[in-house]
């Protein structure tokens, strides 16, 4: 089969389709700034220029008001004196953490029960539905906090959580296109042709529900990072000092109107992040659809 | 009668009502123009009916679409005029043009459930479309088009004001876009593939309410069409046209007597033609003890509706109490209108939607199968859709998906695979080099092609051909056609021929069943169904074929019932049987009332 399979394969294979990408110039914009913040990421404990949750003494005017962005401190000052470049590159740790964990986690649960129940039809299809609607019916934010709170917050906890709330809407979506799938004349010829269910899952359906996945999976980025700064505030995220980018914002969002630079930064940071995912995501689901081929 | 006029009416006589110069239509993609219509002209008198003949990609659609002012954003008119009562109808800005489309010209499309709103009934489209241009009150409007409706004598047209387009039949559909279009008595009526979505029976009716209303209203008709026989029953005068260019324009008995251009020539030799088959002298394989295929009293329900149990309350009586058997080596032909269920039984048979009665094939019986015997099963007989762009998978090369019945049946190694698709794409036609691209690099029939490959890989003794070349323009229809054929000659693989189209099925078939309402009315070999259709149904069905011969006119027939009788039925209500009688030498035919 390697062999019968090999032009395939080969259409697909990571280098020929990393250089297509790399072709588009929005896909490589976003590769950069997805690069620069992993960087920034992983290095952090190398180049931030302050320990991350230090309250420095020169970090604050005599009237303890936060320095804005400039000499020592680039980003500025928070309303404790701390470094805010120093806590926005610990906390894009954080931030990718839960980003990419929490939110492959939830797409993984996701595909799968959709999937599962798109294919299986029957009582586990009806079961696995409804079940998703019910999850879908409690409030995510309530859940989360009652989830947040059996458990003892970590960052770890808080991931998996993010993850248990936010698999609902990928699940309802792959439900609905594997059931259209199902429904197509090659899937019909398939059967005709004697392969077997799991074949037919694996062979011609999942890669069918790639571009979907990619394009929710990039959008869930945002969503999910949000979510946990949105728990942060609530007492049930990420526990201070530990920063986070969405913790960074709600710490701040008060002194708006004085310190602009303390929501903007971070704002910004996670618009950008989640943008790069974006178009990343597009260009990748353009390139690995055959249909689309000489577009790029 | 129309006919005539047009060629009574010499050059120049009359001022035309639509003159088109030289127009050009081109495509803009990337910053690179290319042209999709090049240099078209013609005349178009009043009262007379042209048809635009040409096969997909020939620019008639596009055409029509350019006098339309309805052209995709990326597509223009390049140069060139199309003068409608010496107005130029490319140059007319979009308020003006908005204003005429509707009034001055119309235009009807070949699906008419795409073309009406879901959600509107249809008075309220009627109304709505004569209130945009005319300053009626909604009651006047409303009795417009009443008569409207009334006109294209569809029955009990107050009632029908109240439906909406699910409602009512295809054929029914159309005649309300054609009772809209000619409300406003437009001077120019444009109907592309108007009747091509439809059965051949309606087919006939909506034709003949054509040319009767052009008749008492003298509109002008451009009919795009890709069947010549709908041309030779409607037109005065024939554009034809290849990859954009005009390649003969002449009236429409010099065209098929005389043709002048190569390509209109073999384009009139592809058409199948009813009373062609007889000549193809093959003897007919023998009844035999063993046939690859037996179907034996069997039935198709499916259950619809639900009650408050989630209990089905009618069924739908797809196929019911069908026989017949499938020897080695022949072609058995089913035939018969949408939803007579001939394509429930190839999916019966191909094992797609379970069956009550006895199904057998090469002596097995399908129900009741084990895994392993079901595949088992699946070598012997294989399927050709009808749309072979939506039965391949759009994300796999088609090398791969040809040799992925060997790979599911654990056929050879991988180079003998290798080797087997480089032979079949051979065999088909195909350059094994293309092994390695996608379906969508390929052209419809070369698609085709590919599924035919994919059939045939695992050596089967009988292949179901689902509609396999409707979709396919009639000269690539005749390639795959002389295909099959000689693929049959090759390996002494039998075919189940399913189709609509009575003038293909009678140029392949050996012997053939003609289906009405799930079962079959008359049964026996192709010169005893076509040479002595006994039948009322396949009488109708032989007639309402168009002819592709303009000397051969058939008048207008008188109008019959619209709608087909229902299959439906509430739970519990045995639907009616027909009983067969043999009429010797085992032509069956079901006994009439």
């Amino acid at each position: 089969m390697a062999e019968t399979t090999g032009a395939h394969v080969a259409a697909i294979a990571p280098a020929g389709v990393l250089r297509r990408l790399l072709r588009r110039k929005l896909a490589l914009f976003g590769c950069a700034i997805i690069v620069l913040v992993v960087g920034g990421a992983v290095l952090a404990p190398w180049i931030a220029p302050y320990p991350p949750d230090e309250q420095l003494f020169e970090g604050l005017t005599l009237l303890g008001e936060p320095l804005p962005p400039g000499g020592d401190f680039l980003m500025g000052t928070d309303l404790l004196g701390r470094d805010l470049l120093s806590r926005m590159l610990y906390g894009a740790q954080t931030s990718l953490i839960i980003g990419v964990v929490a939110n492959g986690v939830a797409l993984v649960i996701g595909t799968l029960v959709g999937v599962l129940a798109g294919f299986m039809r029957g009582w586990i299809g009806a079961v696995l539905m409804r079940f998703t609607d019910l999850m879908m019916a409690f409030p995510a934010l309530l859940l989360a906090i009652c989830l947040a709170a059996i458990f003892q917050p970590s960052l770890w906890i808080v991931a998996m959580v993010i993850a248990l709330v936010n698999w609902v809407q990928t699940a309802r979506v792959v439900y609905t296109e594997t059931t259209a799938l199902s429904e197509r004349e090659f899937i019909a010829a398939e059967k005709t042709l004697g392969a077997s269910r799991s074949r037919i899952l694996f062979r011609h359906i999942l890669p069918h529900l790639v571009p979907t996945l990619i394009v929710w999976g990039t959008l869930g980025i945002s969503v999910t990072v949000l979510l946990e700064a949105t728990l942060s505030y609530l007492g049930v995220g990420v526990q201070p000092p530990t920063p986070s980018w969405g913790n960074i914002i709600f710490e701040n969002q008060t002194y708006f109107q004085a310190a602009p630079w303390l929501v903007f930064i971070p704002g910004a940071a996670i618009l950008l992040l989640a943008l790069a995912f974006n178009l990343v995501g597009d260009a990748l689901r353009d390139v690995l659809d055959p249909t689309q081929r000489g577009n790029d | 009668m129309t006919a005539l006029h047009s060629a009574a009416a010499p050059e120049g006589a009359a001022e035309p009502l639509l003159r088109v110069r030289d127009l050009t239509v081109s495509v803009r993609d990337r910053g690179v123009v290319r042209p999709l219509v090049a240099g078209l002209s013609f005349d178009l008198h009043g009262g007379e009916t042209l048809a635009i003949a040409g096969e997909s990609g020939s620019g008639k659609s596009i055409t029509s679409l350019a006098l339309m002012g309805l052209l995709p954003n990326n597509v223009s008119v390049t140069s060139g005029q199309a003068l409608l009562d010496g107005i130029d109808l490319p140059s007319l800005p979009e308020a003006r043009m908005r204003a005429w489309r509707g009034a001055r010209l119309a235009m009807i499309f070949q699906e008419p459930m795409t073309s009406l709103n879901p959600v509107q009934n249809i008075g309220d489209q009627l109304t709505e479309a004569i209130r945009a241009h005319e300053p009626v009150s909604r009651r006047d409007a409303a009795a417009q088009a009443l008569v409207a409706l009334r006109k294209v004598r569809i029955p009990e047209p107050e009632r029908r004001m109240r439906q909406y387009p699910h409602e009512l039949s295809g054929g029914m559909r159309q005649r309300v876009m054609i009772a809209m279009a000619l409300a406003l008595r437009p001077a120019l009526l444009i109907a592309d593939e108007p009747t091509t979505a439809l059965d051949v029976t309606v087919q006939r009716e909506v034709l003949d309410l054509l040319r009767e209303l052009q008749t008492e209203t003298g509109t002008a008709i451009i009919l795009i069409t890709h069947d010549m026989g709908v041309v030779a029953e409607t037109a005065d005068r024939v554009v034809v046209m290849r990859q954009g260019r005009m390649v003969e324009s002449a009236p429409v008995e010099t065209l098929f007597a005389t043709p002048s251009q190569d390509y209109t020539r073999a384009l009139l030799a592809a058409v199948p033609r009813l009373g062609a088959g007889a000549a193809r002298a093959k003897p007919l394989p023998p009844a035999t003890p063993a046939p690859v295929a037996r179907l034996m009293d069997v039935q198709v329900h499916f259950d619809i509706g639900a009650n408050f149990l989630g209990q089905a309350t009618h069924r739908v009586h797809a196929v019911e109490g069908v026989s017949f058997d499938i020897r080695p080596g022949e072609t058995f032909g089913l035939v018969g209108e949408s939803g007579c269920g001939k394509s429930t039984i190839a999916k019966a048979l191909a094992g797609l939607v379970p069956h009550e009665g006895r199904v057998e094939v090469d002596g097995k019986a399908l129900a009741g199968l084990t895994v392993q015997g079901r595949r088992a099963i699946c070598r012997d007989i294989q399927m050709v859709f009808q749309d072979p762009m939506a039965a391949l998978d759009p994300r796999m090369t088609v090398g791969v998906a040809v040799a992925e019945p060997m790979v599911i049946h654990g056929i050879g190694t991988a180079e003998e695979r290798h080797a087997r698709v480089a032979d079949l794409f051979q065999r088909v036609g195909l350059n094994p080099e293309q092994m390695s691209r996608y379906p969508h690099e390929f052209s419809g029939g070369q698609r085709q092609r590919i599924c035919i490959a994919r059939a045939l890989s695992l050596r089967p003794k009988l292949i179901i051909c689902d509609e396999s070349v409707s979709a396919l323009d009639v000269s690539v229809q005749a390639q795959v056609l002389d295909l099959l054929a000689e693929l049959q000659r090759e390996t002494g693989v039998s075919y189940l021929f399913i189709s609509h189209d009575m003038a293909v099925v009678e140029n392949v078939v050996d012997r053939l069943g003609v289906m009405y309402m799930g079962q079959i009315v008359e049964m026996g070999t192709r010169d005893q169904v076509f040479g002595n259709p006994r039948h009322s149904y396949t009488t109708r069905l032989l007639d309402a074929v168009p002819i592709p011969d303009p000397t051969r006119r058939m008048p207008p027939r008188p109008e019959r019932d619209l709608d087909l009788p229902s299959p439906i039925r509430p739970i519990g209500e045995a639907s009616r049987r027909v009983r067969m009688r043999n009429i010797g030498e085992e032509h069956f035919v079901a006994e009439e009332d």
